[in-house]
């Protein structure tokens, strides 16, 4: 386990590397931003400053390099747009970005898991079909339009919750959260829903054919010739074998709802880390991008790593120094 | 009849309530801040929220005209000295006075600040020395003439010297963010809000709202629902698409204002070779824009009024000049470019184009109001005169760096721009997209098209040592009417700017497009 775990962080490290030099070259390749960020009424001197003093002057390479060389002392960089430590501006948004995402997870596996069992079990009850026909819905409406459609309902027709924004947060145990007041979870609710409708719909498919599968499978009907209760055999041994593939989804999921919100951010005007790098995009701001990257791979590499751990708590076949990973 | 009754009565109480204090106000605008440092990043959207917290010596109105700010006289004693006068009785927000010291510092400060992606040095470095002659008078001399000193002025914010080393940081955090604004800081959150509270003290008079705080809502769908959800009172940047209906919403009141932003179409019109124009072959020509008179057919086949009506559905103004009229420097005798496509084939005939050429024009898709939109428009009108023309648009992260291109010029030969002048005066567009490029002088620099005229130059050079103004404006007016004779550039239309707010508010537009609780009427 211990060597399964060292193999990994090393191949992270090459990953890490790879990403940085390809999001680099990429960044130089779209042009300067200090065409987009200087005044319009600067003279050629001051831009000739402005591109010095963001160290834009130099060849890719010699930027590279000292990116490198930073990197390896911790700093990722100043802010091209901001002037602050590209890290810290990312970390600040991490909170903002972890609610959410964190609800929305939340959210798909308690509604998506009961509903697809229930689907699964009931394939044929007007329920079930419901279920999998509103899953479709889930499915396939542009997420962007899904959120619209949640503000036009419940933020200007009925005014129930706000359209946007982050709310006050409260504070519990010295932790500071939108979770521990009302109005941050009024705010919080309408994003989350937005980012959970596609994931929900996933886990309820997902759970549906996986029960389907393992409902027939002989163990399940030995254990209900031996007379165990249903919601026993339901209860421990199918939904335990059906954990495993959901178990995966989660997780990689779970990864690309923080690292990938960017719509339902921008949709709710919620100040998150997909927020900030559209904006950084548009802006070429290439120490945020970089330092973003770098921060979102390592929680995919943190994400698959406990998805792995978690095969083998779930599944005692599998062992995690036979995996070439 | 009692529910109607307690209606009313409802509505005379907002109103008495709403005369004078006792409000707050939430206003959403379409960019983030950079930095709560007024000298640290020179863009409109930053400058329109620190320019709250502190004053200039000289404050620009809704129109761009220049006010009494912490000055309140001003003027020239010899060519290269100016004179003013400072406000008496100023305090900053931590009660200490406003004095001389203050000024210098600020001024001394722009042009050190870390990190800064666009310094306010343009502003400041043409000033020599300032003379502090005594507590309230100053004197700046300048490198040579220089008429401009009050305009560029009225864009630096007056910072307290208390705080001589503070950083952007301590400005973030609202240590260092003390001006004699309207309104002092209270917080500010990155991504998220920026709050304010009314000066009871400041020299102009109590400040109308208790509290402002302004939300970046970059989409343009939701910061129209924020509105409508009540969410908060003004918006900014109303997408033209939603006007129609807005209009007709009770809960809605609409307000709309020419910008100072021109959009037109820098041709290039001086390499012998233009990257984008080919014959109807395919086969490299020599470049038909050094013609005038193949400029001017361009600038006939655009059918500006319908550009107007269909593209920016009718919210926006055509255009022939460089800024609407009112402006410093616009001239009275130049008329919008008639459509005229018969007289444009005629003139693309007569230089030696009978069966036009293929071209491509370019614009971005991200930046201007319908801006791939507008594209496609002049794209077609062109096709109609025989120009055979295909339409590439790009987000502007893309498009500037290629537009203004390397030292070859422009990577494109024809493209839409936009130009929105800072100071309110024809100078700004006239020196930055019409002079000869020149980077000793700082002249010409966003001059994509190469245009250049000795006689355009000489007169430009002129208005721009000319200390009088009315003579200036006259000379600005003169050098406008040279570069328009000769279609330097090609301008379409200027951008009219839509607010939005709940009813019981009202936004005064202004030219310089900031979204500012200054201009809220409450009614």
């Amino acid at each position: 386990m211990t060597v399964f775990i060292i193999r990994r962080l090393l191949q992270s490290v090459i990953v890490v590397a790879v990403m940085t030099l390809l999001v680099f070259a990429g960044v130089y390749a779209i042009g300067n931003p200090v065409e987009i960020l200087i005044s319009q009424d600067a003279t050629e001197v001051e831009r000739a400053a402005a591109i010095a003093r963001l160290g834009l002057d130099k060849s890719l390479p010699e930027q590279y390099l000292a990116f490198l060389g930073n990197l390896l002392k911790g700093d990722l960089g100043t802010s091209f747009v901001f002037g602050e430590p590209a890290l810290q501006l990312v970390l600040e948004r991490f909170p903002a970005t972890m609610e959410l995402a964190l609800s929305a997870m939340l959210i798909a596996v308690f509604i998506g898991v009961p509903l697809g069992l229930y689907a699964g079990l009931r394939p044929d009850s007007i329920g079930g079909r419901t279920i999998m026909t509103g899953s479709i819905f889930g499915f396939s409406l542009p997420n962007f339009w899904q959120g619209l459609m949640l503000i036009m309902f419940f933020a200007v027709i009925l005014q129930w919750l706000p359209a946007g924004g982050r709310g006050v947060r409260g504070e519990f145990l010295g932790i500071e959260s939108s979770f521990f007041s009302w109005d941050g979870i009024s705010h919080l609710i309408l994003p989350a829903i937005n980012l959970a409708l596609f994931k929900t719909s996933l886990v309820i498919r997902l759970t549906r054919a996986s029960v389907r599968e393992t409902i027939n499978l002989d163990y399940v009907k030995f254990a209900r010739a031996k007379g165990l209760r249903p919601r026993r055999v339901i209860g421990l041994h199918v939904l335990k074998n059906i954990m495993i593939p959901l178990v995966t989804i989660i997780g990689l999921e779970f990864g690309s709802v923080i690292a990938f919100a960017v719509v339902t951010e921008t949709v709710f005007a919620w100040p998150g880390m997909g927020k900030l790098i559209i904006d950084s995009i548009f802006q070429l701001d290439r120490p945020v991008i970089v330092a973003y990257l770098i921060v979102i791979v390592c929680l995919f590499i943190t994400v698959n790593l406990v998805v792995d751990i978690l095969y083998a708590i779930l599944d005692p076949r599998v062992r995690l120094s036979d995996q070439k990973a | 009849m009692l529910k109607s009754l307690s209606t009313a009565t409802i509505a005379v109480t907002l109103v008495v309530g709403g005369t004078a204090h006792a409000e707050d106000i939430t206003i959403a605008v379409a960019s983030e801040v950079t930095a709560m440092d007024p000298h640290y990043h020179n863009t409109g959207n930053n400058n329109q929220i620190v320019g709250l917290i502190y004053d200039r010596m000289l404050h620009q109105d809704s129109n761009q005209q220049l006010t009494p700010g912490l000055a309140v006289e001003w003027g020239p004693i010899a060519d290269d000295v100016w004179e003013f006068k400072l406000r008496e009785g100023v305090t900053f927000h931590d009660g200490s006075p406003l004095t001389a010291e203050d000024i210098v510092f600020s001024y001394e400060r722009v042009p050190n600040v870390p990190n800064s992606p666009s310094s306010f040095a343009t502003y400041t470095s043409g000033i020599a020395e300032i003379i502090v002659v005594d507590d309230y008078t100053m004197q700046f001399r300048t490198n040579g003439p220089y008429p401009l000193l009050p305009v560029d002025l009225s864009t630096v914010q007056i910072v307290s010297s208390e705080n001589p080393d503070a950083t952007t940081e301590d400005y973030n955090a609202g240590t260092a963010s003390i001006g004699t604004g309207p309104y002092k800081f209270v917080s500010y959150t990155p991504g998220e809000s920026i709050v304010m509270e009314a000066n009871a003290d400041y020299w102009g008079g109590a400040p109308q709202f208790d509290t402002v705080t302004y939300r970046p809502i970059s989409s343009d769908a939701a910061r129209v629902a924020a509105l409508l959800a009540g969410d908060v009172d003004v918006i900014s940047g109303v997408p033209t698409s939603d006007i129609a209906t807005l209009e007709d919403n009770p809960d809605i009141v609409l307000s709309q204002g020419v910008s100072n932003r021109v959009i037109y179409l820098h041709v290039d019109s001086r390499r012998v070779y233009t990257p984008f124009v080919t014959d109807n072959e395919g086969n490299q020509i020599f470049n038909p824009f050094q013609d005038v008179n193949v400029r001017k057919a361009i600038s006939m086949a655009i059918d500006r009024d319908a550009i107007v009506d269909e593209v920016m559905e009718g919210i926006a103004i055509p255009a022939g000049q460089l800024l609407p009229e009112g402006f410093f420097g616009v001239s009275d005798n130049i008329e919008v470019p008639e459509y005229d496509p018969e007289g444009a084939r005629q003139l693309l005939a007569e230089a030696g184009y009978p069966d036009g050429f293929r071209l491509t024009i370019h614009g971005p898709n991200d930046r201007y109001i319908n801006d791939e939109q507008i594209a496609q428009a002049v794209a077609q009108m062109l096709t109609r005169v025989g120009i055979q023309t295909e339409v590439e648009t790009m987000p502007r992260s893309v498009y500037f760096g290629r537009a203004t291109g390397g030292d070859d010029g422009s990577e494109f030969s024809l493209m839409l721009v936009g130009w929105g002048s800072g100071t309110g005066e024809a100078s700004s567009p006239l020196r930055a997209l019409l002079h000869t490029r020149n980077d000793e002088i700082g002249l010409g620099r966003t001059n994509r098209g190469r245009y250049s005229s000795a006689p355009f130059d000489a007169t430009l050079q002129l208005a721009l040592n000319t200390v009088d103004d009315d003579e200036r404006q006259a000379l600005l007016a003169r050098a406008t009417e040279i570069a328009m004779r000769e279609v330097g550039l090609i301008p379409t239309h200027f951008q009219v700017n839509t607010w939005g707010t709940r009813t019981g508010l009202r936004y005064i537009p202004r030219t310089d497009e900031y979204t500012r609780p200054t201009n809220v009427v409450v009614e």
